[in-house]
């Protein structure tokens, strides 16, 4: 079984690139050349060196005491939250600002959901002295003002998406209309493995890193590359994707990926895209979507502003379709208590998308012998909003 | 060898018989009000309009602007559905005799199962359909035999930016005619067309099999004269919806506005 991407951009029967005529010479010539300019030399070093230096790489791969004592397992958090801008966004962002200035392109545009993604965009624009217009929902802008502030002060112009559930969804179509209207001097960096080949493998690639480093922390720690579980949250599943990256071919490592069942999956507010998804086609590929039976796409609820998009990458669809990696759903609640046990057991405050993967360990028969990598992708000064404002209603019992 | 079937349907026989620009128009189906896409029709048809386009409304469409976004999400809200439109334009050829084209995305169609949707507008007397998310590839690779057993054409889109090799296969696999994008826009938008001469000309000396028609940014009788220097005829969509938002009079209106383009 193939698990990486086919060269019409597919990983099974999810992919390719189902996108306007307008948009086609972009996406073609992102296509012809991100492989090369990633293998280049100049290009390597470059990213690295900034990947050290700027973004604190490589991130802790810590063992969580307190934490396995809890779930009764050998638990380890890799700190994707210590990374500059906390969050693994910072990857892919910095590696697609590199590949924009070798296509030529100074004007960047971007979408984001919690901010995070806008974030990290915004930041590489600054590094670079490069143009940034991020497309943010207006329910999110209202709800992430932080990150709309850091966005305004690294030099973005943050455009509100108004069309539609003015959330990641419609944040997404702004930005790809104004590439359609921008097709020449522009560059999208899509902020997760979404969209038309090759943005999802492109990310992918750039979050690999993840794995790529667990492997030899790993190593190094346990005498083994290999955990018995590798667990990462998925909106989109740009983290997930560079957490099980090195491990999709590793048929005993147990990859988990872990949706926001938000208030229930049955309940009409949920984003938990494999268990009431079908395939479809959105933003350019072909991958499981929560839709009507008319084929319009519904809204997404998840407390955490970052997994509430109604899909997930192609790559995802296609670990679900054939079994390797199993997918869990956590709800809103089961995540903010999460968050809170690992800020007491641990010191950590996470963001709540992580919080969903924290959760997930109490569904999973872990014996005390496993040993499990849990992807914590961010970190929770974003959402301390939502932990001061719902605390209440979400602790009691 | 060229084993693909010629597509001969209204929208062929409107180009070949016509000599006078052709003038398509964009509305979408249940916009203004749920029950209106047949009156919309019929009054474009009296008012002499040689093709129209009906669209089939999206939660997504990311090739539009405001006005036609605007006009889908009223369409959806009204209730509007694929079978819902099939329903409301079921006995439309008793006296529909123009050219009749769906335009939508993809995902709508894919979940109404591509086949069917395929016989369920050839059953109704639909000419072709206009799908600007569906690539020439997939078009080619799992699709293409099931719109030609229907008879239905494929409309696809070229811009400013399309190379003169997929032009090529595009003309290779188009049938009815080539929708030429003005300008690298979405729909609706304010860019002057007039700038596009070196594109229009470009393509009007392509020797393409297929005739052009221009879309996007054509919106008053200034821009479709300029537009038909080049081409067959010119759609226009975003003007003509926003023409008749707000009309008390559909019929009044429509005639009105198609008199004031020709």
């Amino acid at each position: 079984m193939n698990f990486t991407v086919d060269e019409n951009g597919f990983y099974g029967s999810f992919g390719g690139a189902y996108i306007p005529e307008m948009l086609f010479p972009n996406v073609e010539e992102l296509k012809d050349k991100y492989l090369k300019i990633m293998n280049e030399e100049s290009f390597i070093t470059e990213y690295n060196n900034l990947l050290k230096d700027y973004v604190g790489r490589p991130t802790p791969l810590y063992f969580a005491k307190r934490l396995s004592e809890h779930f009764k397992a050998n638990i380890y958090l890799k700190r994707e939250d210590l990374c500059h801008t906390g969050a693994h966004k910072i990857n892919n962002t910095l590696g697609q600002i590199l590949l924009a200035k070798r296509l030529g392109k100074r004007r960047i545009i971007a979408e984001t959901g919690a901010g995070q993604h806008g974030v990290a965009t915004a930041t590489v624009c600054a590094l670079m002295g490069f143009d940034c217009i991020v497309y943010m929902g207006e329910i999110d802008m209202e709800r992430q003002k932080p990150n709309v502030e850091r966005m305004k002060m690294l030099g973005a112009t943050v455009v509100p998406a108004t069309s539609g559930s003015k959330t990641l969804k419609d944040a997404t179509n702004e930005a790809i209309r104004d590439w359609i209207n921008n097709p020449s001097d522009t560059h999208y960096i899509i902020g997760s493995v979404v969209g038309p080949h090759p943005y999802p493998d492109m990310v992918a690639r750039f979050q690999a890193i993840i794995s790529k480093e667990v492997r030899a922390q790993l190593k190094e720690k346990t005498g083994s590359e290999n955990p018995d579980y590798v667990i990462a949250c998925v909106g989109g599943g740009s983290n997930a994707a560079g957490a099980f990256f090195h491990y999709l071919n590793e048929k005993d490592v147990k990859l988990v990926a872990v949706e926001a069942a938000g208030m229930g999956i049955d309940s009409g507010y949920s984003a938990a895209t494999t268990f009431l998804g079908k395939p479809g086609v959105l933003h350019g590929s072909k991958t499981l979507l929560m839709q009507t039976a008319d084929g319009q796409i519904v809204e997404a609820h998840s407390i955490s502003a970052g997994l509430d998009y109604p899909g997930i990458g192609p790559i995802h669809s296609h670990l679900f379709e054939t079994g390797r990696a199993e997918f869990l759903a956590i709800t809103d609640k089961e995540a903010f208590k999460a968050a809170v046990l690992l800020s007491k057991l641990e010191g950590i405050i996470p963001a709540l998308e992580s919080s969903h993967a924290i959760a997930s360990m109490a569904k999973l028969n872990l014996k005390p012998s496993d040993t499990v990598v849990v992807n914590l992708s961010g970190r929770g000064d974003k959402d301390l909003m939502t932990y001061i404002t719902r605390k209440e209603e979400f602790l009691k019992d | 060898m060229d084993t693909k079937i010629q597509v001969k349907n209204r929208l062929t026989a409107a180009f070949s018989e016509n000599q006078k620009p052709l003038l398509n128009i964009y509305f979408t189906a249940g916009y203004p009000a749920l029950n209106d896409t047949l009156p919309v029709l019929r009054a474009l048809q009296n008012a002499c309009v040689d093709m129209v386009e009906i669209g089939m409304p999206f939660s997504d469409p990311l090739a539009d602007g405001p006005v036609i976004q605007r006009s889908s999400e009223i369409a959806l809200e009204n209730g509007m559905t694929i079978k819902g439109l099939f329903e409301q334009i079921k006995d439309m050829r008793k006296e529909i005799h123009i050219p009749v084209l769906l335009m939508g995305y993809i995902n709508p169609v894919l979940r109404y199962g591509i086949e069917k949707f395929c016989e369920d507008a050839a059953a109704v007397g639909i000419d072709g359909v206009i799908i600007p998310d569906l690539p020439v590839r997939e078009y080619m690779e799992d699709y293409e035999e099931i719109f030609q057993k229907n008879n239905l054409s494929n409309i696809f889109l070229v811009t400013p930016h399309t190379s003169p090799e997929r032009l090529k296969l595009i003309d290779d696999h188009a049938t009815g005619f080539i929708y030429a994008v003005s300008t690298d826009s979405t729909t609706g938008n304010t860019k002057d067309i007039k700038q596009q001469e070196e594109y229009f000309s470009r393509l009007k000396g392509s020797k393409l099999k297929n005739p052009l028609m221009i879309g996007f940014n054509v919106r008053d009788k200034e821009s479709f004269a300029f537009a038909t220097n080049y081409a067959k005829g010119a759609i226009i969509g975003s003007a003509f919806v926003k023409a008749i938002t707000g009309s008390k009079n559909l019929e009044k209106d429509i005639d009105v506005f198609i008199k004031g383009i020709r």
